[in-house]
């Protein structure tokens, strides 16, 4: 019987011909992934339960990446970012981007692809839930607990339950005003926050397949909204050209059987989506901008795994280019790397930094999770009280970004810009 | 595991997210530390607007103030439960407070799969829907090989899904244990 891409990812790492949905199974681990969160618990179980003196299974496998609570005076936050330094040191870990030096990178998800450490075929873990990111580049990738990654970290093996796969293809290139995050969030709304619980979410059809590989990862950032497990996205040139310009290392990609069977298949036509909302407090309150013009906002967003990276700030930057916010606006680059894009991109002879004061933005000195998930109260960009904000980012359940009594929509980049110019919720195409 | 779970309810609504479960402020603390780990008890159950808290009246605080254990044993939940992010501080903060079970009419998987794996609680699925039946503060027992919840106040029984997949990992105790039985880890 044929296998889908995921089924054939996780039999082949658990030396198996096949691998069935439904199936539980040992899997082998290509890269272990945690950050200042989630690290210092899952270091404190491994010590727990391997002794003091253990050493990770293999050194070259664990990425740590702080990136969640850096640019904040916590004072746990830092001692948290001491214990992964002093892991770090003990176990003389190769891929550690330390704060605070030329190294440092930000947001996880971002910095993983940016670092080669990305790769069709194989099987990602990752302490966050939006390590699904990663199946853009035709993998299994999937967030877990601390207890699960510090087993991961001693014996470099999972137990996994193999998912059934559901299968959305998107026929016909992107119209000019719409953008990954308009579709993920259309099909949020349509199968709801649990429509893909315990299954992989596979995206193909030549409307995804004429994507930017940026734009893959925020269609796969989002499953884990739907519920899903993994999303994922055949490898072609643009996947391999990406990852052959960041590592040397050999990978072997996975394609469906022609008879690999899905859970189900769904069809959109991407002309017939609109810029698309979802409304407080869920992903799935889904909604159209033009429905839901002249809602008034303080705040707009630009920032995080979902919506925080150069193609996104390039696409916001074309909208903002020669106006004023009214909203008071926030940009937070992912990663360093896309923070150095903003200082040297240019569009029209400007740089993306300079059309975003010019517009009256605030802009990060650092790259990292900022406020998309709230954090310590001195967090740049984080809602404090009833604040209603249009954001790029993933999740808009009360109190995500700051106060649970703030109110969050989550849009496009496009979207979230001719919003900010307004001050109300706006559709792009009045200004593209 | 206990064959027998008896406590007080604590009803939530659908999609009970983790960053309500425990905000993300919080996840500061060390979880090793014995007395900076009581901080999540203290905080479980604190990013649930107020209106939802303890169903049906609402306003009903999980934690007293100043304490970190809760007067609720077992809570009750819709469906989704544990929704978003893959922190382990949620079922963790639960367990602090002194949750011994979870009835939901379903859960976000990776919560789930904390819950099990990291031998905090044991995720239990309703076969019907228990927000709206069950009262916050009602006397409730789980009888797990019966595979039944009863609701001593109101009298009532319910019927559990069976665990599945996951009873052999809840049986062992979590994922270690689990693991040192499939020989992965020396014992």
């Amino acid at each position: 019987m044929g296998m889908t891409m995921t089924e054939k990812v996780l039999a082949r790492h658990a030396g198996r011909k096949s691998a069935v949905p439904g199936d539980n199974i040992w899997v082998d681990v290509d890269i272990l992934m945690t950050h200042d969160v989630c690290g210092p618990g899952t270091i404190g179980i491994f010590r727990k339960q391997f002794g003091p003196a253990a050493k990770v299974w293999d050194r070259e496998k664990v990425v740590i990446i702080p990136d969640h609570y850096i640019f904040t005076n916590d004072q746990h936050a830092h001692r948290n970012i001491d214990v992964l330094r002093t892991f770090v040191k003990e176990q003389d870990l190769p891929y550690y981007y330390d704060v605070g030096t030329d190294k440092y990178k930000g947001v996880c998800h971002i910095a993983l692809p940016e670092e080669g450490h990305t790769r069709p075929g194989e099987v990602l873990f990752g302490t966050d839930s939006h390590t699904c990111t990663a199946g853009a580049f035709g993998e299994f990738a999937t967030g877990i607990g601390n207890t699960d990654a510090a087993l991961i970290m001693g014996i470099g093996k999972l137990w996994v339950k193999v998912p059934e796969t559901m299968r959305f293809e998107f026929e016909g290139p992107l119209p000019p005003y719409l953008m990954a995050k308009d579709l993920i969030l259309h099909i949020i709304g349509d199968i709801g926050v649990d429509g893909a619980t315990y299954r992989a979410m596979e995206f193909a059809g030549d409307g995804v397949m004429s994507l930017s590989i940026e734009e893959r990862m925020t269609l796969c950032n989002m499953v884990i909204e739907a519920g899903g497990k993994n999303g994922i996205i055949p490898t072609d040139a643009v996947t391999e050209q990406f990852v052959k310009s960041k590592t040397a290392k050999p990978y072997q990609p996975v394609a469906d059987d022609p008879d690999a069977r899905f859970h189900s298949v769904r069809r959109y036509k991407t002309a017939d989506i609109q810029p698309t909302v979802a409304k407080p407090h869920s992903p799935d309150n889904r909604g159209t901008a033009r429905e839901c013009k002249g809602t008034k906002l303080d705040r707009a967003y630009i920032g995080s795994c979902t919506g925080g990276k150069l193609n996104d700030f390039v696409a916001a930057a074309k909208i903002l280019k020669g106006h004023q916010v009214l909203a008071d606006t926030y940009i937070v680059p992912a990663t360093t790397e896309v923070a150095k894009g903003l200082a040297t991109t240019k569009l029209d002879g400007q740089t993306l930094a300079e059309i975003f004061q010019n517009a009256g933005a605030k802009i990060s000195q650092g790259a990292s999770c900022a406020a998309c998930l709230g954090g310590p109260s001195d967090t740049f960009g984080r809602l404090n009280k009833s604040e209603v904000c249009i954001s790029t980012t993933n999740r808009n359940f009360p109190g995500r970004m700051g106060s649970k009594t703030a109110k969050v929509y989550l849009a496009s980049p496009y979207t979230v810009a001719a919003s900010a110019i307004r001050g109300e919720i706006t559709d792009p195409r009045e200004f593209l | 595991m206990q064959d027998i779970i008896k406590g007080a309810a604590y009803v939530l609504g659908d999609n009970i997210d983790t960053d309500q479960i425990i905000p993300a402020k919080h996840l500061v603390y060390s979880l090793s530390d014995p007395e900076e780990r009581k901080l999540y008890g203290k905080y479980a159950l604190s990013g649930v607007p107020d209106a939802a808290a303890g169903l049906p009246q609402g306003n009903v605080r999980f934690v007293p103030e100043n304490d970190h254990r809760s007067p609720f044993q077992i809570i009750i939940g819709g469906k989704n439960f544990g929704c978003g992010s893959s922190r382990e501080h949620a079922p963790e903060a639960m367990q602090i407070a002194g949750i011994q079970a979870v009835v939901a009419e379903s859960y976000a998987r990776i919560f789930y799969r904390n819950s099990v794996d990291g031998g905090f609680f044991v995720p239990f699925e309703a076969t019907q829907r228990l927000v709206g039946e069950v009262t916050t503060g009602d006397d409730l027992e789980i009888d797990v090989p019966k595979g039944t919840l009863t609701n001593r106040t109101s009298g009532k029984i319910y019927s559990l899904r069976p665990l599945g997949d996951v009873l052999e990992i809840v049986k062992a105790g979590g994922v270690f244990a689990y693991a040192r039985q499939a020989g992965f880890l020396k014992s």
